[in-house]
């Protein structure tokens, strides 16, 4: 296992949000988190990689406890955070956000860049460009980037859908598709794009009220009963 | 003729003061918002490290140029640990603080050194512009100005360090995600900005007068310089230094220098009224 939780309680100050979460992720394993918004997704990510306190609960990764390490430690431990509105250093350049990705490392090596950019080549020709230019989906392009040049064994990916054009979608699919396969990182998507999540996940945890309610897979998204059964989600 | 070159050098020199007074605290500010009170007192420090160690017999040029800026960068990083870093993001409790400790940093040297006027001579003597005199001392400020500015923007610009702490101002959560250590980033940074202020409390040691108590004729200056700048560090404390360096000499030129520092605050109140957020974030918002 990458990394287990088990029983994991946060929430902001006193307004307890998750309740209780229990997970695993095999290493080189996508897995869906599926959910109304106010269920927790967010709140799940912002935990695991650790700019919420845990209240109660254990987090392993690798089976090394990291419940209570901070953020920067689990980045270095292979936890790669991609959040929700992609958060990318807008006033650095295309180029200088991928270095970012690197810092960590002894000698800023460019070649890694080089590796990531042939997976997102709409990204090169735009290296000069201010970060906080490009468009949302370029950008949701960035962040994925920038989070694979620090070499994650893990990446949490934050509803990488929201706000963004079609045919980016279908390029982020195919990329991460591919990623699984040529890389073996293992993911944790938190979505609430039906078909995103089914193209890419093996199995599909469904979150509600801060606790993990059900299990579904990919093609059992298509049925919509089923699914408004178990997400109470009204699918189109 | 000869006294326009004198005033052209009073203006430069005005400037380049500023410059050097303020870029400490300008990094401090823009990079961390915190506001720091007790940035006279680095000054003052800066000062006083080089007036001891020239007295100790150590060469006024090392005393000012790398003890002044080591032993006050080093007081930084002391109190950013002991003290700075409880309060990031309350910046209230950050003026407060550095309040108390301007108060404390007062107390201490005057109790050590006495509240006496100590000085070192002015290195590099003077020349003559026509019937006029001037020190090659004031040229010398000049080209330190420039080689701050110079230095601090090349560091930001291409340096690995310039790259982090950029990304960190505008991100720390995300550059802990990256694997960096925001607090880390923070306290390097206020070392830094308090190693350059010691640096100009060194280079201006041997044009004032020592006391304890100098860090307060030169705060207010230094606060409405990087206010009028706004968030650009470099862009902003050069073009509002620019500005209030002009304005403050050429004033002091036509009335007395009092009235050149009225009018100074006079302009600044005017320029903040026009341009809230600073001559940076309306004319070079892209800046570093």
């Amino acid at each position: 296992m990458i990394l287990s939780v088990e029983g994991l309680r946060s929430g902001y100050g006193r307004i307890p949000i998750l309740a209780g979460v229990t997970l695993q992720l095999a290493a080189g394993e996508y897995l869906g988190v599926l959910g109304h918004n106010g269920m927790g997704k967010t709140t799940l990510m912002r935990t695991l990689m650790g700019y919420l306190p845990a209240t109660d609960g254990r987090v392993a990764l690798e089976g090394r406890d990291i419940t209570r390490a901070t953020t920067s430690s689990r980045a270095r431990g292979g936890m790669g955070y991609v959040p929700q509105g992609r958060e990318i250093f807008p006033n650095l350049t295309v180029m200088e956000n991928l270095r970012m990705g690197l810092v960590t490392s002894a000698r800023e090596d460019l070649g890694v860049i080089e590796e990531v950019l042939a997976e997102f080549p709409r990204l090169k020709r735009l290296l000069d460009r201010r970060g906080g230019a490009l468009s949302g989906g370029e950008q949701q392009l960035l962040a994925l980037a920038r989070c694979l040049c620090t070499k994650p064994k893990l990446i949490l990916l934050d509803e990488p859908t929201e706000g963004i054009q079609p045919s980016i979608i279908d390029e982020i699919v195919e990329s991460l598709l591919r990623l699984r396969t040529s890389r073996g990182i293992a993911m944790i998507l938190v979505e609430q794009n039906l078909e995103f999540i089914a193209a890419l996940s093996e199995r599909i945890l469904i979150i509600q009220k801060g606790r993990i309610t059900g299990e579904l897979q990919p093609h059992q998204l298509n049925d919509p009963e089923l699914v408004s059964e178990f997400v109470g989600m009204a699918t189109a | 003729m000869d006294l326009g070159i004198v005033l052209a050098l009073d203006v430069l020199n005005g400037i380049a003061s500023l410059v050097l007074l303020c870029m400490g605290l300008a990094i401090i500010f823009g990079m961390m918002k915190v506001i720091n009170l007790a940035h006279g007192e680095f000054l003052m420090l800066g000062a006083y490290a080089t007036v001891v160690s020239a007295n100790a017999g150590v060469n006024i040029w090392i005393a000012m140029l790398v003890i002044a800026p080591l032993f006050v960068g080093i007081v930084g990083i002391v109190v950013e640990r002991c003290l700075i870093r409880f309060l990031y993001g309350r910046l209230v409790d950050t003026m407060l603080a550095t309040w108390g400790l301007s108060l404390l940093i007062v107390g201490l040297v005057t109790t050590v050194f006495g509240n006496t006027i100590n000085g070192v001579p002015t290195p590099l003597g003077g020349f003559a512009i026509g019937q006029y005199r001037s020190s090659l001392y004031t040229l010398f400020l000049v080209a330190m100005a420039l080689l701050l500015v110079g230095s601090v923007w090349a560091v930001l610009r291409y340096t690995r360090y310039g790259l982090i702490a950029r990304a960190t101002m505008q991100n720390p959560n995300m550059a802990a995600a990256m694997g960096l250590n925001p607090t880390r980033v923070y306290m390097v940074t206020f070392g830094i900005g308090a190693a350059i202020t010691g640096l100009a409390g060194g280079l201006l040691a041997p044009v004032s007068g020592i006391v304890p108590t100098m860090g307060g004729a030169y705060i207010a200056k230094a606060f409405i310089t990087v206010v009028g700048g706004g968030s650009a560090i470099l862009a902003g404390t050069a073009s509002a230094s620019a500005l209030f360096g002009t304005i403050n000499q050429i004033a002091a030129f036509l009335t007395t220098p009092v009235f050149g520092e009225v009018i100074l605050f006079i302009s600044a109140i005017v320029l903040i009224r026009l341009l809230p957020q600073g001559i940076s974030d309306r004319y070079f918002r892209r800046s570093l």
